[in-house]
């Protein structure tokens, strides 16, 4: 088994592939991420040959770890990053107890933190990253903490999966080409690249924030927003929470704070600038 | 050889943790998450001065295994309310017998579906009222269900239509297809009140039921966990004076003492659990395939030994029904009907 451990935040892995190639990108990938503490990681992530002769012949990776879904579909070697990455984010949507999640990206500026639910193709990874280049911290891309004793955000800086054109926009605005992994054309989410967040966001991955703003975005349309009620925003986070139900009393009691207390509203927008503008306009509302 | 050993050695003596590297404890925790049986092991640990991050995570399966526990008692009370009507008070069986009863073997312990056990000349009742009460069929072709109704010891399982919890009503504890014929009757007869209206099994049925489990049903996929529901039974049944006399009886009446004797064999090997030596008899040379099996898994929470596993996948399948009559069954579901 190849093997790296590191930590991200709140949860250290230990990541394992029965091939060398996906473990020297996820290297490359997270240069600059500090070891488990005391060098105990908590999380198993691994990728493994579906049946034992897939590790050579015709290769394909299976995603799993301590926690696994069943029938999840094998992937080519050539995507093997992809699968470690996938691995790893399921052993926190399946696996997480400490803090209650949302699938969101999230940045933050004078200890505020803005939270961007989202489905894939929303543009939240896109929106976050580009925010984190510009006077923002990038906080999560992909799943955002809520410690329920305080109903801070735990900074959760995974690499940021860019996908499409989300590429190129990337590229042109971060000239330093180490903090992008390899590109990964045609695999099951399109073609995709993963960015490593900046020294700043890696730095700072123990320093938790308060939510002052969710904005929920849809790429690809005319500039338009609208406001959204608290009971809409309870539903849409709760859909979106891979761990709302596992935390019973405590998840429903943070759940209910952040709906009743921050915030909300949902804005479409059409390209990267507008969106930013949108974001900025609604962050002066609020005084982030 | 690497494998799952240092989940039995940690279980047995908690306090060898201490002496554990920083990887020693991922391993742990890994090979106990694929054997679910971290709860089980968070409790076990609980108390022993450990450094935080790891505290912690054993804090967190703690947790887990709360919540699970209130969700299992839960359904057994819904059980309870759709069967009391009808005057049936079902016996559970397993980990919600484990949890409703407070057994140290429900300490921390994985509670999967509800299992419960009716009298066979009460099924239809119980299937009416749970179906009543919102249960739905999860299997609905006709082969399944004629198939689960001829042969099996249960019905077809049944699922909540708003909660999304299963139920298996059991009228026996093996498919009737099996060789080995436990007394259902006498199971229902010696079983013991543990709540208005809900019934668990006596210790001595408790442990035999346990065995049939782990031994003469299924492919010992979590094994592991079976034997140490069984050691955390055994040690605390044997307290009472006659108990390992019953035990033999019951498991004779059952049909079933060749598995108890092996299931006690293997306990004390992987768990040091103080067994009768006079019912769990000679070591056999097969006892070793069996312990094989049940550690089978390495430090990255990976199945190994294909071929043990394999092994035990074909018994299953042969201690469950007659060669001709599994052809036909694989082939009828090969066939997708």
């Amino acid at each position: 088994m190849h093997a790296l451990s590191l930590r991200v935040g709140a949860i250290s892995y230990r990541v394992g592939s029965a091939w060398p190639g996906p473990i020297a990108a996820l290297r490359h990938l997270y240069a600059g991420y500090p070891a488990p503490e005391a060098g105990f990681a908590e999380v198993t992530a691994r990728i493994d040959p579906p049946r034992p002769w897939r590790r050579w012949i015709r290769p394909q990776v299976a995603i799993g770890g301590d926690h696994s879904l069943p029938d999840t579909v094998p992937m080519a070697l050539r995507h093997g990053l992809l699968a470690a990455e996938m691995a790893m984010n399921m052993q926190v949507a399946l696996g997480e107890r400490r803090h209650l999640l949302l699938h969101a990206a999230a940045v933050e500026r004078g200890g505020k933190v803005l939270i961007l639910p989202g489905e894939s193709g929303s543009g939240k990874s896109t929106l976050a990253a580009l925010l984190g280049e510009s006077g923002w911290r990038l906080m999560s891309d992909e799943f955002v903490m809520i410690d329920p004793a305080d109903g801070t955000a735990q900074p959760f800086p995974r690499a940021i999966s860019l996908k499409n054109g989300a590429i190129a926009e990337m590229e042109t605005h971060i000239a330093d080409p180490a903090r992008f992994g390899p590109h990964l054309s045609q695999t099951p989410k399109g073609d995709l690249r993963h960015l490593r967040p900046n020294a700043e966001a890696i730095a700072r991955m123990d320093e938790p924030a308060t939510p002052a703003l969710i904005l929920f975005p849809s790429f690809g349309f005319e500039p338009a927003s609208d406001g959204i009620s608290r009971s809409e925003l309870f539903a849409r986070l709760t859909e979106g929470s891979t761990n709302y139900v596992a935390l019973g009393q405590a998840g429903f009691e943070t759940m209910i704070r952040l709906a009743e207390t921050i915030p909300a509203a949902r804005f479409a927008y059409p390209d990267s600038a507008t969106g930013i503008a949108i974001v900025e306009q609604f962050c002066a509302e609020v005084g982030i | 050889m690497k494998d799952a050993r240092p989940l039995a050695v940690a279980l047995t003596d908690p306090r060898s943790v201490l002496r554990l590297s920083a990887d020693g404890w991922t391993n742990l925790l890994a090979i106990a998450r694929a054997e679910r049986l971290d709860g089980s092991l968070a409790y076990r640990l609980a108390d022993l001065p450990l450094p935080e991050a790891i505290s912690r995570t054993l804090e967190d399966a703690r947790a887990q295994a709360a919540f699970g526990r209130t969700q299992a008692l839960w359904e057994v009370e819904m059980a309870r309310r759709a069967l009391a009507p009808a005057g049936i008070a079902p016996i559970l069986l397993k980990g919600s017998a484990f949890a409703f009863a407070g057994l140290p073997a429900g300490v921390g312990r994985l509670v999967g579906d509800l299992d419960i056990l009716v009298p066979r000349d009460r099924l239809d009742d119980t299937e009416a009222a749970l179906l009543d009460a919102g249960f739905e069929w999860v299997k609905t072709s006709d082969y399944d269900q004629g198939y689960y109704r001829r042969w099996m010891h249960e019905l077809p399982p049944l699922v909540h239509a708003e909660r999304g919890s299963m139920i298996d009503v059991h009228h026996t504890i093996l498919p009737l297809t099996a060789k080995r014929t436990p007394d259902a009757a006498a199971l229902i007869a010696d079983s013991i009140e543990a709540g208005p209206g809900l019934r668990i099994l006596s210790p001595a049925d408790m442990i035999v039921h346990a065995a049939t489990h782990l031994l003469a049903d299924g492919d010992l996929a979590g094994g592991l966990r079976n034997l140490w529901d069984i050691d955390r039974l055994l040690r605390i049944f044997a307290t009472s004076s006659d108990f390992w006399k019953k035990l033999g009886a019951r498991a004779q009446l059952h049909d079933m003492r060749e598995p108890v004797a092996l299931a006690l064999r293997l306990t004390d090997h992987v768990f040091a659990t103080p067994v009768e030596p006079w019912l769990a008899g000679h070591k056999r040379k097969r006892d070793a395939m069996f312990i094989r099996r049940l550690l089978a898994r390495d430090g990255w929470g990976r199945p190994i030994r294909p071929i043990t596993r394999l092994g035990f996948y074909v018994r299953s399948h042969a201690m469950r029904m007659p060669p001709l009559m599994l052809a036909r069954h694989l082939w009828t579901k090969a066939r997708g009907i």
